[in-house]
């Protein structure tokens, strides 16, 4: 589990350090090896690490526009995940796809940058899960700022009547861009949303993978039993801007400044100091972590970038005889 | 022929984003029901700076943020306007309004004549369109098609900062919906350059563009290049470049896709001959394909050539080589003058 948080963490950063290049001293977002916008989960990582240790490839993650972590925990393919992101032809989508749109067929991981709207699919593999009398589950990933979205309210409600095996994961990081928390909902406690539903809900107040671990061992036995859906809520924070280029200026200085504190690396690594775990071995699983990372930017980088003509392909699988590339690229 | 409302001045110069916020808080000033409500519309002053400053000057129950819950918010809208009030909602990118669409077509479209014309649905929904810094699939298309195509609400696209203002003006004053699509690229935020094009003079007072008026933004004898929004910048660019060549085009801006100023398009084909019409959303069942028809089942013995320039039939790839292939810019809108004048 530590393995997978160091290396979520050395890869957001890592990822900052590329995006940034050539964005500044001015800040241009067609600028720098890295296209798009990006958001980077620093802060996050106990929510991804905790649940994803208790799943297998047969399991299906669906994750919202800002899934590096919960990729990295699921064991999502680091380095075409990585070319993926850089644009390059042999990443995951062939460059088609970019940060917020990952999809892993392999280890059935896929993404989508509208808000709420991967609870509907993990819903359809729970379904397919059931119909096939697989014990496979699903797990989907929102942000708080998407528990007011009719396709997430509309999958707890599907997976319920329907007993299916999804456990619903909220990453309460207090923030949707620029909207607190509280101008979200008058729940404080997200977890009770699943009483609406008659499922059982489950917070875990604090940045704890342990404690995210334990909640995740319950609800992922109970949807592999037959006993369908649950719903965790994990306060997690937000340690950059919503995205990149985001200067935070509805942040207070105070609660940024609290960010530190409430990190949930160094808990972990105390927690794991105080079970027995040597300086050296986390040293080790640190170094072992940074150069998987590093590995993994450096082949990205070299990959080739995709040929203009490769647009055209893949908007079928069977292609109408109407749609080559000729015709569909009529004006040049 | 159609001009802008008001004589080209010495006036100051205004980002389109600026002048778009302009004419909003002029009309809340003047009006009491008037207000702006959509996600990180209040602290954040819109992603792409459309309501920027609003809050500061009235407040949170005029500026609302709300929930990301576009079904209820965009519905809330069309419920605010039949009661006789005058809601700005903005949904940051047009590709979001799938999750929200039957508020959008099946109510706010289209209640005025489903109820025989007894109830009217004042409200404007703003959202920004585009591709061009690589966002990928669901967050660059344009739509423009999709949003004329139904009936029941007018769609505005500006292109220049002056006519931001005096369509915005227009919009909130309209008694029907209006969905006001605005190209991120031209607004002039911090993180996303704009072209030189959209920054222009703005009158300091409140002026009206009206619907369905095309504004003939450059003149030209030998060929008629129809566009609107980013791509009138583009097309501008290109008609510019062939000048040098002996090519004169004129570059024709629709300003409103509803109502349409086929007049205006008619007329200036009728003067060149031929026909270019570019337009950066999906190539079938979209705005080039309408004007063509449109002139061509007015006046078919006016169109000696047509070219059409769009996006191809392909969602907006993220990587740099693949996006810039498939995104028209300068360069195709040329080409496909220099096709339609050989
Ligand atoms: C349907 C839809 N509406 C709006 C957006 C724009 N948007 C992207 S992220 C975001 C905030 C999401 O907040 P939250 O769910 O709390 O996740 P976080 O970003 O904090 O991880 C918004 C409004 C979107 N992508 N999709």
């Amino acid at each position: 589990m530590y393995r997978d948080v160091v290396t979520a963490r050395h890869y957001e950063e890592r990822l900052q350090e590329e995006y940034l290049e050539g964005k500044q001293p001015k800040f241009d977002i067609s600028a720098g090896p890295i296209p798009g916008e990006l958001h980077l989960a620093a802060g996050h990582e106990p929510a991804a690490v905790g649940v994803c240790q208790h799943l297998t490839d047969d399991d299906t993650v669906t994750a919202p526009h800002r899934p590096h972590h919960v990729a990295i925990a699921k064991g999502v393919d680091l380095k075409r995940m990585t070319a993926e992101i850089f644009g390059r032809r042999t990443g995951l989508s062939k460059g088609k796809g970019g940060h917020m749109h990952l999809f892993d067929p392999d280890v059935n991981f896929a993404c989508s940058g509208i808000i709420a709207q991967g609870c509907p699919p993990a819903v359809g593999a729970a379904m397919a899960a059931k119909k096939r009398n697989s014990d496979a589950v699903a797990v989907s990933y929102v942000g708080e700022g998407a528990i007011s979205q009719g396709g997430f309210l509309e999958s707890l409600n599907l997976a319920s009547v329907r007993d299916l095996p999804v456990v619903f994961v909220v990453e309460d990081n207090d923030w949707a861009i620029s909207m607190p928390k509280e101008r979200v909902t008058d729940v404080a406690d997200g977890s009770k949303r699943a009483q609406g539903f008659d499922l059982p809900g489950e917070r875990v107040d604090h940045n704890d993978p342990i404690a995210v671990y334990e909640a995740a061992e319950r609800a992922v036995g109970r949807a592999r039993a037959g006993n369908g859906p649950t719903l965790i809520e994990v306060q997690v924070h937000r340690r950059m801007g919503h995205f990149m280029g985001d200067a935070q200026e509805y942040r207070s200085d105070e609660e940024v400044e609290k960010l530190d504190r409430l990190d949930p690396i160094p808990k972990l690594e105390a927690r794991l100091g105080r079970e027995g775990l040597s300086d050296e071995r986390i040293e080790e699983l640190r170094e072992a972590a940074t150069r998987r990372v590093e590995d993994a930017i450096e082949w990205a980088k070299e990959q080739p970038q995709p040929d203009p003509a490769e647009a055209y392909d893949d908007v079928f699988v069977d292609p109408p005889a109407s749609t080559t590339a000729a015709e569909a690229g009529g004006d040049d | 022929m159609a001009k802008a409302t008001e004589p080209e001045g010495t006036q100051r110069e205004l980002t389109m984003s600026r002048a778009m916020v302009e004419a909003i808080a002029a009309e809340m000033r003047d009006d009491e029901d008037v207000f702006v409500m959509g996600e990180d519309v209040a602290d954040y002053g819109g992603i792409f700076d459309s309501t920027e400053g609003l809050l500061d000057e009235f407040g949170r129950e005029r500026v609302m943020d709300v929930p990301i819950s576009e079904t209820s918010f965009v519905g809330a809208g069309v419920g605010a306007a039949q009661a006789g009030m005058r809601p700005i909602v903005e949904l940051m990118f047009a590709d979001f309004f799938g999750v929200c669409m039957d508020q959008i077509y099946n109510q706010m479209a289209k209640n005025t004549y489903m109820s025989g014309g007894s109830v009217n649905v004042p409200m404007v929904l703003m959202t920004a369109v585009g591709g061009g810094y690589n966002d990928a699939a669901q967050h660059s298309q344009t739509l423009y098609g999709t949003f004329a195509h139904l009936p029941g609400m007018k769609v505005v696209v500006p292109s220049t900062a002056r006519d931001a203002k005096g369509l915005m003006h227009t919009a909130i004053r309209d008694d029907d919906p209006v969905v006001y699509m605005f190209h991120k690229r031209l607004m002039g935020i911090g993180w996303m350059p704009a072209p030189d094009g959209p920054k222009t003079g703005v009158p300091d007072d409140d002026y009206t563009v009206p619907f369905g008026e095309a504004d003939v933004k450059r003149e030209g004898s030998d060929v008629t290049v129809v566009t609107l929004g980013l791509h009138v910048h583009r097309a501008m660019a290109a008609a510019e470049s062939l000048a040098d060549d002996g090519v004169d085009a004129e570059v024709v801006d629709l300003r409103t896709l509803v109502p349409l100023d086929a007049e205006t398009v008619l007329e200036s084909v009728r003067k060149t001959g031929r026909l270019v019409v570019v337009d950066e959303d999906y190539r079938s069942y979209g705005v080039t394909g309408e004007i063509v028809a449109r002139v061509a089942e007015t006046d078919l013995g006016a169109l000696e050539a047509v070219e059409r320039v769009a996006l191809p039939d392909v969602p907006i790839p993220y990587a740099r080589p693949l996006e810039n292939e498939v995104l028209p810019d300068a360069g195709d809108v040329e080409t496909a003058i220099r096709n339609a004048v050989e």
